[in-house]
């Protein structure tokens, strides 16, 4: 079941913004739109859903209308038509304290430029969600220091924001907003201002984080590099419309239009695309019972000339080539166990082609995919290690 | 040329304040009174070396010692030219009118910074506070009120308000968006946000505008002796009407010392709050 579910989502700045829905509704440029009423157009009919314990990140350059749509969902801006359901619960339109309690248990945010409270001390402020619920000093303050020793923070409990470098002070953020124990984190570029390399080490945190946590998070980014590190799938906004939602891969090898393909011209395939985008149902494999004609008939039937041998939970065993299988029925052999060749290269599903590269050339055989039981998920042939890389030119030239 | 008779209706008008609400106006000169005896009491009850002791300590520990020993070395000066209780008359004054001025004003400078109708309408009304010399509400109060200290505190209190005012709305207004947004986004009410939140990150501003308002309370202090309001402030005048250039001297030397040492110690307090959070 969805976490969050956005339906028909429109935002119009300006004045009298029910009176210029019909128009946007009507599909209106922002252009016109803005000669003829004044309004702005901040989000045009936006729908999707976030599944729980996904990280869904949502693109789009600078005013596309990104750090609109996350401030309605937790209604920091008002929505001007539609429907947001938190849990099964709409949130526009409903009452204040409804609202209250939304954002006090169920959504917490991250800043950009880290929005913490000069005044108080880290722990105080990684506090404060908590102390508006009025949860008591010493049991506020005790989740608090759990929340900075989950982000690498302990030891500096007492210190004054100012003190804290801007990495420092954004685990800060991130603390804040995990010690309410929320389920749904909002995050509008929240590693954008800071320097290349903390940044970097900030995503690989929130992946770590994530891991452990399986929050539901929505993750507002410029940077596409960033998006396809960190996002199970992503959204892309131009002028407010959600022109494309999808995984990574989904992305990079279908997009939508031309600018999702601006957007997407640049990125290093190598490093994004992984071994579970690229790899293939094998053509055919055999279980060890089947013994070696078969294995035989089957390579010939497909004209290959090495085939994956699993167990009948398809856990792979090893793979078998043409050559020693004729040898071995010259010498009268019949059963797979002896022929088989365990010295296979194999890879999980995660890996990005860039690390496969190596395997791929000078490996004979194909590379085998597995998950973390050895269960045989698919094949990786050489040629598509380059067609991945190079793309879709490459397939559409072909 | 027709000559707008401005003058009259305003007259009208205040005759119509004074025939419909005079029993609100007796009830606030009773309240207003209670609150400036009080105070006048308490600090003639303390004798004068102590008063310079508590003094001087307050401001060693707000500041410094250089502070500290300015501020007992000028209240003395004080003491020994014999205006020791007439200066506690005028502190009793500009603290009642303070106290008033900042009950009134910083509620009124929150509303504003909560309200941008209300800052429309306010902001006119403070302009007009500020530049109107402040001898034209001394009419007003006088006949309101009578003569005396009553009199003196109101128009005190209209002169000194508008800073606190001013600056409660600005400090508000200038705590950085992303602030609001985060004590916003995690469920605040408008309560919370303000004594968490937007008092505490304005209070610098506030202060400055608290620093302004007892200032400008302390300006009025001859003023106000015109209308029969007692304290260092009839010294000055009675030395300026009376040519008596000693006189008037010491009273203004006393004035000038008073404002530093209340302008310092404000300040101070003022910088402490500064410097606690970017510590
Ligand atoms: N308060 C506002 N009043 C009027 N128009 C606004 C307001 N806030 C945003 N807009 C407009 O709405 C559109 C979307 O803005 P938004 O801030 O959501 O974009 P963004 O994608 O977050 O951009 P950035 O990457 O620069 O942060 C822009 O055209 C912007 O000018
Ligand atoms: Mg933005």
């Amino acid at each position: 079941m969805a976490k969050v579910t956005v339906k028909s989502l429109y935002k119009i700045y300006g004045p009298r913004p029910q009176k210029a829905l019909p128009l946007v509704k009507q599909g209106i440029s922002k252009e016109e739109l803005l000669k003829k009423t004044g309004n702005g157009i901040g989000i045009n009919d936006a729908n999707f859903d976030v599944e729980e314990g996904e990280i869904f990140v949502v693109m789009g350059l600078s005013g596309s209308g990104k750090s609109t749509l996350i401030r309605c969902l937790n209604r920091l801006i008002e929505p001007t038509a539609g429907e947001i359901y938190i849990d099964d619960q709409n949130i526009v339109g409903c009452s204040d304290e409804v609202l209250l309690q939304v954002r006090r248990k169920k959504i917490a945010m991250v800043f950009q430029h880290f929005a913490l409270f000069p005044h108080r001390t880290v722990a105080e402020n990684v506090a404060y969600g908590l102390e508006v619920q009025k949860v008591p000093p010493t049991e506020r303050i005790k989740k608090a220091y759990e929340a900075l020793e989950m982000v690498g923070l302990s030891g500096y409990e007492e210190s004054f924001p100012s003190e804290l470098s801007g990495g420092m002070q954004q685990r800060v953020g991130l603390a804040r907003a995990l010690a309410t124990e929320a389920d749904i984190l909002l995050m509008d570029e929240a590693f954008s201002a800071l320097d290349p390399l903390i940044r970097t080490e900030m995503q690989d945190e929130l992946i770590a984080l994530q891991e452990r946590m399986k929050k539901t998070i929505i993750f507002i980014t410029h940077d596409l590099d960033e998006a396809l590190k960190i996002g199970d799938r992503i959204a892309i906004m131009k002028e407010g419309v959600v022109v494309q939602i999808g995984t990574p891969e989904e992305i990079l090898d279908h997009p939508a239009d031309d600018y999702v393909r601006a957007f997407i011209k640049d990125v290093n395939r190598a490093k994004v695309l992984t071994a579970s985008a690229v790899m293939k149902k094998p053509d055919g494999i055999v279980t060890l019972k089947d013994g070696i004609r078969v294995a035989m008939r089957k390579m010939e039937e497909v004209g290959i000339s090495s085939i994956f041998v699993v167990d009948k939970a398809r856990i792979l065993q090893g793979i078998v080539t043409i050559d020693d299988a004729i040898d071995a029925l010259k010498r009268g052999e019949t059963s797979l166990q002896a022929i088989i060749n365990k010295e296979i290269e194999t890879t999980d599903g995660d890996t990005p082609l860039l690390d496969l590269m190596p395997t791929a050339i000078k490996t004979k055989y194909p590379i085998a995919v597995i998950n973390e039981s050895n269960r045989l998920l698919g094949i990786i042939v050489r040629v598509s290690v380059l067609a991945g890389i190079l793309g879709e030119e490459a397939e559409s030239n072909d | 040329m027709i000559r707008l008779p401005l003058g009259e209706y305003f007259e009208a008008f205040i005759d119509l304040l004074k025939d419909n609400f005079d029993p609100f106006f007796k009830g606030m000169k009773k309240g207003v009174l209670a609150i400036i005896d009080h105070i006048e009491d308490f600090l003639h009850f303390i004798p004068w070396w102590l008063l310079i002791i508590l003094v001087a300590v307050l401001a060693w520990r707000l500041s410094g010692k250089k502070l500290g020993i300015l501020s007992a070395v000028g209240l003395y000066i004080i003491y020994s030219i014999d205006l020791w209780s007439e200066m506690i008359d005028t502190l009793s004054l500009v603290f009642s009118a303070t106290f008033l001025a900042l009950v009134i004003g910083i509620p009124l400078g929150i509303w504003m910074a909560k309200n941008d109708m209300t800052e429309r309408i306010v902001k006119p009304i403070l302009d007009f506070m500020q530049t109107m010399p402040a001898f034209v509400y001394l009419i007003p109060s006088v006949i309101f009120f009578g003569l005396g200290k009553m009199p003196g505190a109101i128009a005190t209190i209209i002169f000194a308000m508008p800073p606190v005012v001013r600056l409660t709305n600005l400090g508000i207004r200038q705590v950085p968006e992303d602030v609001v947004e985060a004590a916003t986004s995690f469920g605040s009410t408008s309560g919370q946000m303000l004594l968490k939140v937007q008092i505490p990150l304005a209070m610098p501003t506030i202060l400055a505008g608290v620093n302004q308002t007892i200032m400008l309370s302390l300006s009025m202090v001859v003023i106000s002796a015109m209308i029969g309001a007692r304290g260092l402030g009839e010294v000055v005048l009675s030395g300026v009407t009376q040519m008596q250039i000693g006189d008037g001297f010491e009273g203004g030397i006393a004035v000038v010392i008073l404002a530093i040492v209340l302008d310092r110690i404000t300040q101070a307090v003022g910088t402490r709050t500064n410097a606690k959070k970017t510590s």
